[in-house]
């Protein structure tokens, strides 16, 4: 096949000099050529194309809702989501509380088995870094558990916690282990030869070698599991709260709502769930490029 | 104090577990007291195998290395390295990674004089006022710089330099070569220093015997080729000096037969 060389990519009719047509939208004034200028013209330019990209998917939504009339469509979702924003915290007993009271209960279960899957996974994946025999042990273990789906644990939780709110607690506990020990194991196994030569060197004990060159260095990748764990934690909570009868949160409001027929609710459930995944990964990020190696200047 | 090395051999193990290149065939030097020895060679040569070795990072395969007859085992405050990509913490500031590798090495020592110790060595090599800046903050001299102190805030009795200077300018360089010589003659206890470089110049500048080594299968010290240029020397002038220019002929009739025999 040959390429017409008449045929010039849509990039170049956007040369300087060339006269502005209509297809170039509304002519703006010339923005000031500073960095803050660009940057700018850049957020609005992502901010466009973000909008590009909802449309379209409403759209596609639109016409998959006009062929299946069980489905909702975005004004009904809409008109749902801006129902649930109204009050967000009202409590009218267990089975009926304001959306957002339900997102603080699902976030309540997700710290809670975090916190506990980094107090035990970080100690544990340094010493599987650092010790060769620990890793030989616990390696077969970790890739025999790590692929099992963490609800799989659910029964053993629901029995050994006699609670289904806990045993989703402990079904959390099991998401974010393996990911906070298989990146801090890696950290903590991967300090450069030149730091261990300087400690070796300069005969650093146990506590300064550990103070000083092996938590330093692991750091970043610690952070990174703790993000990575927490985002699927957050996936998984939705579905643990399905499972789990008793423990109240977003995920039994999604499957509440759709016992009710209601999936208006169901997908305003799942937009208000991805923005509290996004704000949880971006927290995570700006903690993650504070404690970058790059970053430390002063 | 006197550093004995004899029939040191080192060989590591090839691809497979099998025996690889012997990277050290039967090495034997006496440095003594107050000397300044480098080491110069091609890449594969060991000398920074023999460093490592003499530093107590690595192991001989046979062979020994002795300190006023006492065998070298592992590393020791008698012993102080700098490497040749600075190595320096990267989360503590400068003056943390002079202060808190000294306490290591000696931690008899007083809190107060490893203080003041610091404080002299990192003001020797003018980083005193930049002490509380990270080591990306500053510029690969002053991280050197700042691994020289380090060493040299141990006060260990011999000195080992791992090419230190290979990464830096050529400005730079002349800068702290000045600096170490002061350090080393005049600063401070330390009495001998061993340095790995690939710098002919470098090596006449700073020496007062250069050992040449090549690459197997021959022997790994090729040429022992002492300097007899008084000290101080001035870099401009000592160029122009007969000695300096024998020396410097020698080495590279030495090094180029090396590269030759190789390709």
């Amino acid at each position: 096949m040959t390429v017409l060389e008449t045929e010039s990519p849509p990039a170049d009719s956007r040369k300087p000099g060339r006269r502005p047509t209509d297809a170039d939208g509304p002519v703006v004034a010339p923005a000031p050529s500073s960095a803050l200028g660009r940057r700018m013209r850049a957020l609005a330019s992502s901010g466009a194309w973000a909008l590009v990209g909802v449309a379209v998917v409403v759209a596609l939504w639109s016409m998959v809702a006009v062929f299946s009339p069980h489905l909702p469509t975005p004004l009904e979702a809409l008109a749902s989501l801006s129902g649930m924003l109204r009050y967000p915290f009202y409590d009218a007993g267990p089975n009926d509380k304001g959306v957002g009271l339900l997102l603080l209960l699902s976030l309540q279960r997700v710290f809670v088995g975090f916190a506990l899957a980094a107090a035990v996974g970080v100690p544990l994946g340094f010493l599987i870094g650092t010790s060769p025999r620990a890793w030989k042990a616990a390696n077969p273990v970790m890739q025999i558990l790590r692929p099992v789906s963490p609800l799989a644990w659910f029964p053993i939780g629901l029995v050994a916690l006699s609670s289904s709110p806990n045993a989703a607690v402990f079904v959390i506990f099991i998401t974010a282990l393996w990911p906070i020990v298989v990146n801090t194991a890696a950290g903590a196994s991967s300090v450069p030869r030149d730091h261990r030569n300087v400690a070796r060197v300069f005969q650093f004990g146990r506590m300064a070698y550990v103070r000083h060159v092996l938590v330093p260095h692991t750091l970043p990748e610690i952070v990174t599991g703790l993000r990575l764990s927490m985002g699927i934690a957050w996936m998984v909570i939705v579905a643990a709260e399905m499972l789990a009868s008793g423990a109240t949160g977003i995920g039994s409001f999604v499957w509440e709502s759709y016992n009710t027929a209601d999936l208006a609710g169901v997908t305003a459930a799942i937009v208000l769930i991805g923005f509290v995944g996004v704000a949880l990964d971006s927290a995570f990020l700006r903690i993650g490029r504070r404690v970058a190696l790059e970053e430390v200047t002063v | 104090m006197s550093l004995t090395i004899s029939q040191v051999r080192k060989s590591f193990p090839g691809p497979g577990g099998g025996i690889g290149q012997e990277v050290l065939r039967g090495v034997d030097l006496t440095v003594e007291a107050g000397e300044f020895v480098s080491f110069i060679g091609h890449s594969g040569c060991g000398k920074s195998t023999l460093l490592n070795i003499v530093g107590g990072l690595t192991s001989a395969t046979s062979g020994t290395v002795e300190v006023d007859g006492v065998r070298v085992s592992g590393p020791g405050p008698d012993r102080a390295m700098v490497f040749q990509n600075y190595s320096l913490l990267p989360r503590l500031s400068l003056l943390d990674n002079v202060r808190h590798a000294a306490r290591a090495a000696r931690p008899q020592r007083k809190a107060a004089l490893n203080d003041e110790i610091v404080e002299r060595y990192l003001g020797a090599v003018g980083l005193w006022e930049h002490r509380h800046k990270k080591p990306a903050a500053v510029s690969g001299g002053m991280q050197q710089r700042t691994a020289v102190a380090r060493a040299f805030a141990v006060s260990p009795r011999i000195l080992l330099l791992d090419e230190p200077f290979g990464a830096l300018d050529a400005l730079t360089r002349a800068r702290l070569q000045l600096q170490l010589i002061d350090l080393w003659q005049d600063e401070s206890e330390t009495e001998t220093v061993l340095m790995v470089t690939h710098g002919i110049d470098e090596a006449i500048i700073l020496a007062d015997r250069i050992v040449v080594m090549g690459n197997p299968p021959g022997p790994s010290v090729t040429d022992i080729i002492p300097v007899n240029l008084s000290r101080p020397r001035d870099r401009a002038a000592i160029v122009d000096e007969p000695a300096y220019r024998l020396v410097q002929e020698r080495l590279m009739a030495l090094l180029t037969a090396e590269a030759a025999d190789a390709a």
